[in-house]
């Protein structure tokens, strides 16, 4: 609430983001999984999340979804927002008869073509009366991006979206999710442990490690030291990784002009 | 021809199957089997509060159910109790009161047995416009919210990120299945209300590949189980309840044979075809 008046320079963000988070933070049972989050996802960009495993991407999403009330700080969705959203996990029990058809409507009854054309981009045609539990783990994370993206989303949230699926693959798909994110005008907010695949797609990339350490241009901030030492160019990742706690976020890259630290002054 | 008590039966029978099969499905889903055990433990209770309050009997089954429907939600949503130790707790708690209660009923004989196996053989002209009303608004409310409420039990994350309520969704599921706990308890008795519900979908999610399929032809067994224990009990003299529920078991069986096998791969040739 207090974000509005102190703030001046938000609302100009506020008018063109589908999904916008200010100063958000989660705190369970007295731990913080994620703090002071700002992020915002415009029409036609794609922001892409990285960091370690148990630096709150995920939660990072949820807080976007409204899947989870942030503890501090504000979360905002645009009214009327269609999502499409790419879970990191999903369990189909063998008591649940789903055919692929079957789940490409699940929450919104769509159009036969819409449906075909959805499969066929990704490569999964041929499945369309298979059931959901029968698919191997990468055709159905490309089950789970069709539906999504058969929804003509105005926010497309993927989670992990190409985890299984083989090197060929992935690559094909992160291609096909920026063709949809120009044909639709959508904004994305995606997850992803490996920059190098994601960078050639986005356009600012959100380092978290509970905090966000820094953000930029994928280049900006695969050159930045907090993005070295979090992820490391050498294989001795770990300890850099515990090097980091001590050393709190700040991003040398700043000054470049192109990775900005945690306040975000647009011009 | 609803002069006669076997005929009377049958239509309240059948009127119940159609619209426990549907809802059974969605217990099955979930895998909330024990969950309905518990409903109609709360069933117990309401039926002895109604003797001790002198109320309505299905008004009180359904309103004893529903509570305890949402002390489940209310306590598994706080997160300190597992879902298993709450349905124990509500399950044997209600139980526990419904057998307290009825100890005050000196004056009163209650026709223990009835409650417990179903009297569907006494079932009155007015017995069956109730069951066929509730049924009715069942179906409709079941119908209107299908889709939320399937995608929200594939995935509630799922659901709520792309704009359903899966809060309320569940709510509206838990009335649905106080009001069908307080009819089939008049068919098949407060022990069996859970078969009837779970049998017919099981047996039908041997049989199909998509929701919508098993949903129908859960009710379509239901209707099968209804009919054939019904005759079975006139010709066997046995207690018309239970019968129903093992005819329904003779059914799942049948799918678990060569001829379910059968039915489901015509059932899979029709889909891809």
């Amino acid at each position: 609430m207090d974000g509005g008046t102190t703030h001046i320079e938000r609302p100009q963000v506020a008018v063109n983001a589908l999904v916008e988070l200010q100063n958000a933070g989660l705190n369970r049972a007295g731990r913080w999984l994620v703090r002071g989050v700002d992020l915002a996802v415009p029409r036609g960009h794609v922001v892409t999340l990285i960091g370690p495993n148990g630096s709150g991407k995920s939660t990072t999403a949820r807080l976007a979804l409204g899947l989870a009330a942030p503890s501090e700080g504000r979360a905002r969705r645009a009214k009327g927002l269609r999502v499409g959203y790419v879970p990191q996990k999903l369990a189909i029990d063998w008591t649940l008869p789903l055919t692929v058809r079957r789940f490409m409507s699940l929450t919104r009854r769509l159009p036969e073509a819409a449906v075909e054309r959805a499969l066929e981009r990704v490569g999964i045609a041929a499945l369309a009366e298979a059931q959901m539990r029968t698919l191997s783990g990468g055709e159905f994370q490309r089950a789970l991006i069709a539906r999504a993206i058969a929804l003509a989303p105005d926010l497309l949230v993927l989670d992990e979206p190409v985890q299984g699926v083989d090197v060929n693959g992935e690559a094909a798909l992160y291609k096909m999710i920026d063709e949809i994110r120009r044909e639709l005008d959508c904004g994305v907010l995606m997850i992803s442990h490996d920059l190098h695949v994601v960078m050639a797609s986005t356009d600012t990339v959100i380092c978290l490690n509970g905090h966000v350490c820094c953000r930029g241009t994928p280049d900006a901030v695969s050159q930045s030291p907090a993005y070295r030492t979090l992820f490391g160019w050498r294989p001795s990742g770990d300890i850099a990784l515990y090097r980091h706690d001590h050393h709190h976020h700040d991003c040398a890259g700043a000054h470049e002009g192109e990775t900005q630290a945690q306040d975000e002054t647009h011009a | 021809m609803l002069d006669d008590f076997f005929v009377r039966a049958m239509v309240a029978g059948i009127g119940v199957a159609l619209i426990a099969g549907p809802l059974g499905c969605f217990i099955v889903w979930r895998r909330l089997a024990y969950f309905g055990d518990t409903l109609s433990h709360a069933a117990l209770f309401g039926i002895a509060l109604a003797f001790l309050l002198e109320v309505n009997v299905t008004l009180a089954v359904m309103v004893t159910s529903l509570l305890v429907a949402l002390a489940m939600l209310g306590l598994r949503r706080e997160g300190s109790v597992s879902s298993d130790a709450v349905l124990g707790l509500l399950s044997h708690g209600a139980l526990a009161l419904g057998l307290v209660c009825l100890s005050f009923l000196t004056t009163v004989r209650v026709d223990l047995l009835g409650l417990l196996f179903g009297d569907i053989l006494a079932v009155s002209r007015q017995d069956i416009l109730v069951i066929y009303l509730l049924a009715a608004a069942i179906g409709v409310v079941l119908w209107l919210i299908w889709r939320p409420l399937f995608a929200a039990t594939v995935s509630r994350d799922l659901a709520e990120a792309e704009g359903l309520r899966p809060a309320r969704t569940d709510l509206v599921l838990m009335v649905l299945l106080a009001a069908i706990i307080a009819v089939a308890m008049k068919i098949v008795g407060v022990l069996l209300i859970t078969a009837l519900l779970i049998i017919p979908a099981t047996t039908a999610r041997r049989l199909t590949g998509g929701p919508e399929p098993m949903a129908f032809v859960a009710a379509l067994v239901g209707l099968l189980a209804v009919v054939g224990g019904l005759f079975g009990s006139l010709t066997a003299d046995t207690p018309a309840g239970p019968s129903i529920v093992v005819a329904a078991l003779v059914l799942f069986v049948v799918s678990l044979s060569p001829l379910g096998g059968l039915m489901r791969r015509r059932a899979h040739t029709k889909e891809t075809g």
